[in-house]
């Protein structure tokens, strides 16, 4: 077996993985503030306003990455729930479930955003849009992943349903957006395309910045509620012990 | 071994299954009632005016229709899950997506076949014109089997649980969101004179995806119900 396959055969097992996240975690942390703290830095200070928006565009810098995150993680969520389904790895599981929360808080932050952005520019709160009612349909299908998780006693069980919805609902996102967009059309057009990017480098940076600066967030809060559901679900372990014993960091 | 062939199963389950709701009719008729009850609130709350009315008729229809479906679905696999019915199925070694396709076109049968008949009188009522009804109709008969067929999985996966019911309707309620946009569409398009033909189109090819992955993922969240 090579290193790298071996690395990841050690993370499926709870005390490894909870060691390895331990040590990993400070460093995420800080990493995370410093992005961030660029990011809003060059953001709200650096870059110029907009020619057409004035200084209520830089709303952008957080509602960008929100969006792009609220969707990435819906993403990873089946991805890691496919894992968690086919293999039975216990991990995959916590973390697929672990997800769920930070996305709907991306999803909120977005939806929270944007509705603050669309008073000066739209000239109201709440528009019926395409882009913003398929976020509101994400929000929806995170509260209805959580709460189908909550409802159950047995956490393996819970969070296996909870994959198998979020795969369903993985395949009805793009036949939401796309139903949506059809059906409404308010919001501009994709300002960041693989192709290329129609803004600004002074503005197209803090926004990387942020958007790499969200990612490390999710991933630091990720591991720190895995750790978490790990110790709770694992409370009559031993290696749960030895940990509370002080035998091992 | 079991040799019973597949469409057997699928025919006698079916049958068992109608024949289990003609006995018990006042529980069958309930959604039926509900749908007729909460159509005919929306002219009583937003007023009586024939015109106004008729604009929104196939978005009330269509909602009405969706909040009747994820009514009855609750019990779509309850009962066969509480008396050991489902244990049973999965033992007798016959695909599980058979048996949910065989629940599904039942509960299809039992829920959603009456509103597709019902839908001229609520039509008639909120005053929807004679050119719309037919497409209300065509957008219903093609639209409530999706209903049941995504419904059913939203019903699988809550079925073990106290209060599936109230989460039921968070599960289900967002991924009908494309067959209400469609349906309603298609119906305004047909009343300005405008072809309608891609909605439906749209609509159907829904019906086939949802056909051919709904009663997979049905079987998946049945059996993880009996782990």
């Amino acid at each position: 077996m090579n290193r790298f396959m071996l690395f990841f055969h050690k993370l499926g097992s709870p005390p490894w993985f909870y060691q390895f996240s331990g040590r990993l975690l400070p460093w995420l942390w800080t990493v995370f503030l410093v992005l961030a703290a660029t990011g809003i830095y060059l953001g709200l200070v650096k870059a110029p306003p907009d020619y057409l928006q004035g200084e209520s565009a830089r709303i952008m810098y957080i509602h960008v990455p929100s969006a792009y995150l609220s969707m990435m993680i819906y993403a990873l969520m089946a991805v890691m729930g496919f894992i968690a389904l086919v293999w039975h790895v216990r991990i995959s599981e916590i973390m697929m479930i672990s997800s769920a929360p930070v996305g709907a808080m991306f999803t909120a932050l977005a939806l929270i955003t944007g509705s603050l952005w669309g008073r000066p520019t739209w000239g109201t709160y709440w528009v019926w849009d395409a882009r913003l009612t398929s976020e509101l349909v994400l929000l929806f299908l995170y509260l209805g992943i959580m709460g189908l998780y909550a409802a159950h006693d047995e956490p393996r069980k819970a969070a296996r349903a909870a994959a198998l919805l979020a795969i369903v609902g993985v395949v009805n996102l793009p036949i939401i957006h796309y139903s949506v967009l059809w059906w409404n059309t308010l919001h501009q057009p994709p300002s960041l395309t693989t192709g290329g990017s129609s803004i600004h480098p002074s503005m197209l940076w803090p926004l990387l910045v942020m958007i790499v600066a969200w990612k490390i967030y999710y991933i630091a809060n990720l591991l720190d509620r895995a750790r978490e559901k790990l110790l709770d679900q694992d409370r009559n372990k031993r290696w749960v012990a030895d940990l509370a014993h002080g035998d091992k960091t | 071994m079991n040799t019973t062939p597949n469409s057997a199963v699928f025919l006698g389950l079916v049958r068992r299954d109608l024949l289990l709701a003609f006995r018990r009719r006042a529980e069958m008729i309930q959604p039926m009632v509900f749908l007729l009850v909460v159509v005919s609130l929306f002219p009583l709350g937003i007023g009586p005016e024939p015109q106004r009315l008729a604009g929104m008729a196939a978005g009330v229809i269509w909602i009405a229709a969706l909040l009747a479906t994820v009514l009855s679905l609750e019990t779509l696999f309850r009962s066969d899950f509480e008396d050991g019915s489902m244990e049973q199925f999965i033992l007798s070694g016959h695909p599980l997506t058979v048996i949910a396709l065989a629940k599904i076109l039942t509960h299809w049968l039992i829920s959603g076949l009456p509103i597709v008949l019902l839908s001229p009188l609520l039509a008639l009522w909120m005053n929807l014109p004679v050119d719309g009804l037919s497409i209300l109709m065509a957008s219903l008969a093609i639209g409530t089997p999706v209903l049941s067929l995504i419904g059913a999985i939203g019903s699988a996966l809550t079925v073990g649980l106290k209060r599936g019911g109230q989460l039921l309707s968070l599960l289900v309620f967002p991924l009908y969101v494309p067959l209400l946009i469609l349906a309603t569409n298609a119906v305004s398009s047909a009343l300005a004179g405008l072809p309608y033909n891609g909605q439906l189109g749209l609509m159907t090819a829904g019906l086939i995806a949802a056909l051919t992955l709904a009663p997979f993922a049905t079987a998946a969240a049945l059996k993880l119900a009996l782990e």
